[in-house]
């Protein structure tokens, strides 16, 4: 044989991971964003203003998962206790008592009804970053917040690309009328004015982030199906489709199988951008009040309240900040993943 | 007189050396052919004269007309392409611009080169055309580049170099993507516009008929390194090296077997039809259509090699499709005496697993996201879902070792790569076991060596004979390529337009008398 020999290579996800992580600045960007978000899971352990674990004339107690009315520490109502009044603090702090407290000792929900200064009050040791105009800690308010945004984001993504990948297959993969039928619904469906909806369902249903969450994605799977929809139909005339059929395959298991693993670099490269606009979309509605119910901790909400209270900077600078770190991350993230993912740059490594 | 002469050129892309210290010259009105199979560095050599590649470190000399081509200034050496070192490419669809009508890109050639006002670059772009026996060269001259033939194009872009009289034509493969019947005709006429300018010509091809028949002197690639030089006939009749002598050799043997009795597959007045759209407010109502096959009949015995051949367009491949089920067609299609429109969806995937498939392209018709024993071990799952992962995988390898692809150490090893790890002739070896590993009887062959180097051509053509000797396999072989047909099929059909025009054993119907049908002149 004169044909060259066989380089033993990796398979294609495999390399394209690998020029990811090559990426040294997209490759930093998803490692921190990981890291908040997984900080940001564990909010209840470091923001709350119950302690994680108490101990009170020999006995242990867990206020995070417990609800302990205020007797149990020797105070005089039934209601449940705030661990941040001073009294029952001075009762904890005996000798032979003990208890642990998260880092930040405000809930997203605690009013901070022991602040020396007016409300929205300023960065102080009690309050890091200060607090809302109610008297809420900004720290809980953010970190709680951008769990609530990411979250939120991976749904709407998780959902979108979802139906967008199956509504784009069908329609590339069967072609002819059903892809004609198909794409006509999604003209219309993409003329309905999105934000004309939202105000007439916040009318209609009491505000919730899966309302939200339903409407937004309901919205957003057409860019998706547009990139696969032309994925398909470039594929399903190569021969290796051809191929597939002549032997019979089923077209179920072309599509998944065979087609699908070559038309995810667009999809792929979508998700953080995707991820990015949903940010983007709540914190909007929320910033019109359109978003999440009352008292729910979010970022627009935040925003919204900067614009309100001017004087107090602290609100609007630290709510931008995280913003804007957020959305950066998912950008640079995105950009990695396009350049990772770019047919070009793997044709040019496979040359030999 | 030396016009171009080339010393010691070693062209290099970030690290690594493409052409190696190659040498030659070419003389004013001297026609030098460049042959090599693709990745010889043959393309390289020729535009890097130019510096047409912005990412290359060029070392050596390239002196054209005494002056040092290596040293040019940017003016310099854009005064020198297009005004005195034309090229035309393989593709005339992307080598011209499509939002461009032909008649403006050429006279933009001549505005720029020559300083022409409009009209008088209009008038030249006109007499360029005709002079490259274009026909109605005033009407053609505002068409667009698709609305041409492919021979029309490549007519055009021919005009288009030479509207500025250089003095050397770089032809890089010039007439590979053209049907048979124009290459001959692409090649007359260049070697009528050489006599008549005195042109030098720099051909780049890897069809030695065509070297054969155009050029003086030849001038061998392999891998960079140009391994021999000399006049046409003296390369030609006594090569020296081993590797112009493989090339030589390259042309393929027939070594095929005696068909036996029976029918396994039969058409008859198959009819392919595709629908078109109308043009205007009437394609809003109503499908015009196009006949792309209008009532082939034939039969094809066991271990028998029917050759299907024509120009692109004549309907062969879309007959292909329908004898597979890829595509809608009426008529009578049986297999095995089974007709896919008498059967049920289960039916006919049943009977998919007896005529099997290899396509043209190695590098489409593999799945590029799954490994090759996933490819190859398909079809083992649809037909016979009962076998054990480990049977699945000795069959696969079977199949594997069946189609050569254990010589060079253990099958196993490949089972877990991808088919981007594989050259082009071992992909089709794949692609020819994924089609084998379900025991057909039948196996379409649409073009199988045609994007194959000749010497891997020749391996693979041999392979396949040997394949239906050991199985007595029957063929389907769809091709353009007469060598081929001639060393693999006991008949022919041949198709021009959809309609079949000749069909008899293979030495009476490849006759002289074919040649002048197709347009082509019998080669060398």
């Amino acid at each position: 044989m004169t044909e060259p020999p066989v380089r033993p290579r990796q398979g294609p996800w495999r390399r394209a991971w690998r020029r990811f992580t090559g990426n040294r600045l997209g490759w930093r960007a998803l490692q921190v964003f990981l890291a908040l978000t997984l900080v940001s899971l564990f909010a209840e352990v470091l923001s709350n203003d119950k302690p994680l674990l108490v101990r009170y004339d020999g006995h242990w107690y867990v206020p995070l998962v417990q609800t302990l009315p205020e007797t149990t520490f020797g105070g005089d109502f039934h209601t449940p206790t705030d661990f941040l009044d001073p009294y029952i603090r001075a009762k904890l702090a005996k000798p032979g008592n003990f208890a642990l407290f998260p880092p930040n000792h405000y809930h997203y929900s605690t009013i901070n009804y022991y602040s020396r200064v007016p409300d929205p009050a300023p960065p102080s040791r009690q309050n890091w970053l200060g607090t809302d105009d109610r008297g809420r800690d900004l720290v809980a308010r953010l970190l709680y917040g951008f769990r609530l945004s990411v979250l939120f984001a991976l749904g709407v993504t998780a959902v979108c690309t979802l139906g967008g990948v199956l509504y784009g297959a069908i329609q590339g993969y069967f072609a002819g009328w059903t892809d004609i039928t198909m794409e006509r619904f999604v003209e219309i469906w993409s003329a309905m004015p999105t934000l004309y909806l939202l105000i007439i369902f916040s009318a209609f249903f009491s505000p919730s982030i899966w309302l939200l969450l339903a409407l937004i994605s309901v919205f957003g799977w057409m860019g998706v199906a547009a990139y696969v929809r032309a994925e398909f139909l470039k594929n399903r005339t190569l021969d290796y489709v051809r191929a597939a059929k002549a032997l019979g395959q089923r077209d179920r298991v072309i599509i998944f199988r065979h087609i699908l693993p070559n038309c995810l670099t667009p999809v792929i490269t979508l998700v953080p951008f995707e991820m990015a606009g949903a940010i983007g979309a709540l914190t909007s509605l929320d910033f019109l009040g359109l978003g999440v119910p009352e008292g729910t901790p979010s970022l627009g909400e935040l925003l919204a309240q900067g614009k309100n209270n001017l004087d107090a900077w602290w609100i609007s600078l630290a709510t931008f900040t995280v913003l804007v770190a957020t959305l950066v991350l998912l950008i640079l993230v995105g950009d990695a993943l396009r350049d990772a993912l770019d047919p070009r740059k793997a044709l040019a490594e496979e040359a030999p | 007189m030396t016009l171009l002469q080339v010393q010691d050129l070693c062209v290099s892309f970030g690290g690594r050396r493409v052409v190696d210290r190659v040498s030659f010259t070419l003389d004013r009105g001297e026609k030098l052919a460049l042959v090599g199979e693709s990745g010889s560095g043959k393309t390289v050599t020729a535009l890097a004269t130019l510096r047409l590649h912005d990412a290359a470190r060029l070392q050596g000399a390239v002196r054209f007309q005494g002056r040092d081509v290596l040293a040019m200034g940017p003016a310099d050496l854009q005064a020198l392409r297009g005004n005195e070192i034309a090229v035309i490419f393989q593709e005339p669809m992307t080598a011209l611009n499509p939002v461009m009508t032909v008649g403006a890109q050429i006279m933009e050639a001549l505005q720029l080169h020559k300083g022409l006002n409009r009209a008088q670059a209009r008038e030249q772009a006109i007499a360029a055309l005709r002079r490259v026996e274009v026909p109605e060269p005033e009407r053609r001259v505002d068409s667009y580049p698709h609305q041409l033939s492919g021979g029309q194009r490549q007519r055009a872009m021919i005009a288009m170099a030479l509207a500025c009289d250089p003095k050397l034509l770089i032809a890089d493969e010039p007439t590979t993507a053209l049907d048979v019947s124009i290459r001959y005709q692409i090649l007359d006429l260049l070697e009528k516009l050489r006599q008549e300018r005195d042109l030098a010509v720099l051909m780049i091809t890897h069809d030695l008929n065509l070297v054969r028949r155009f050029a003086d002197r030849v001038a061998v690639m392999e891998r960079g390194v140009l391994v021999e030089q000399g006049t046409m006939a003296q390369v030609m009749s006594a090569p020296v090296h081993p590797y112009t002598r493989k090339l030589i050799d390259s042309r393929c043997e027939r070594e095929v077997g005696e068909p036996g009795q029976g029918c396994v597959l039969e058409g008859r007045s198959v009819r392919v039809v595709y629908p078109v759209p109308r043009p205007g407010i009437r394609g809003w109502f109503a499908k015009g259509s196009f006949t792309a096959v209008q009532g082939a009949t034939f039969t094809l015995a066991p271990g028998e090699t029917l050759g299907v051949i024509g120009e692109s367009g004549s309907g062969k491949t879309s007959l292909a499709l329908a004898l597979l089920d890829l595509q809608k067609a009426s008529g009578h299609i049986a297999v095995d005496g089974r007709a896919w429109v008498d059967l049920d969806a289960g039916g006919r995937r049943q009977l998919r697993r007896h005529i099997q498939v290899v396509f043209q392209d190695p590098f489409s018709s593999l799945s590029p996201r799954l490994t090759v024993e996933q490819i190859v071990g398909e079809g083992l799952a649809i037909h016979e879902p009962g076998l054990t992962r480990l049977q699945r995988r000795s069959r696969v390898l079977a199949a594997l070792e069946d189609v050569g692809l254990g010589e060079d150490g253990p099958a196993g090893a490949l089972l877990h790569r991808y088919p981007h790890e594989f050259s082009g002739g071992q992909r089709q070896r794949i692609a020819i076991a994924r089609a084998l590993v379900v025991q057909p009887r039948i196996v379409v062959l649409d073009e199988p060596t045609s994007s194959l180097d000749v010497t891997i051509q020749k391996q693979v053509l041999q392979l396949l004979a040997q394949l239906q000797r050991r199985h007595g396999l029957s063929y389907v072989l769809v091709t353009h390529d007469m060598d081929v047909v001639r060393a693999m099929a006991h008949r022919v059909l041949v198709m021009k337009d959809g309609r079949v025009v000749r069909e008899g054993a293979v030495d009476q119907v490849l006759s002289e008398h074919l040649w002048e049908e197709l347009g082509e002149p019998q080669a060398g």
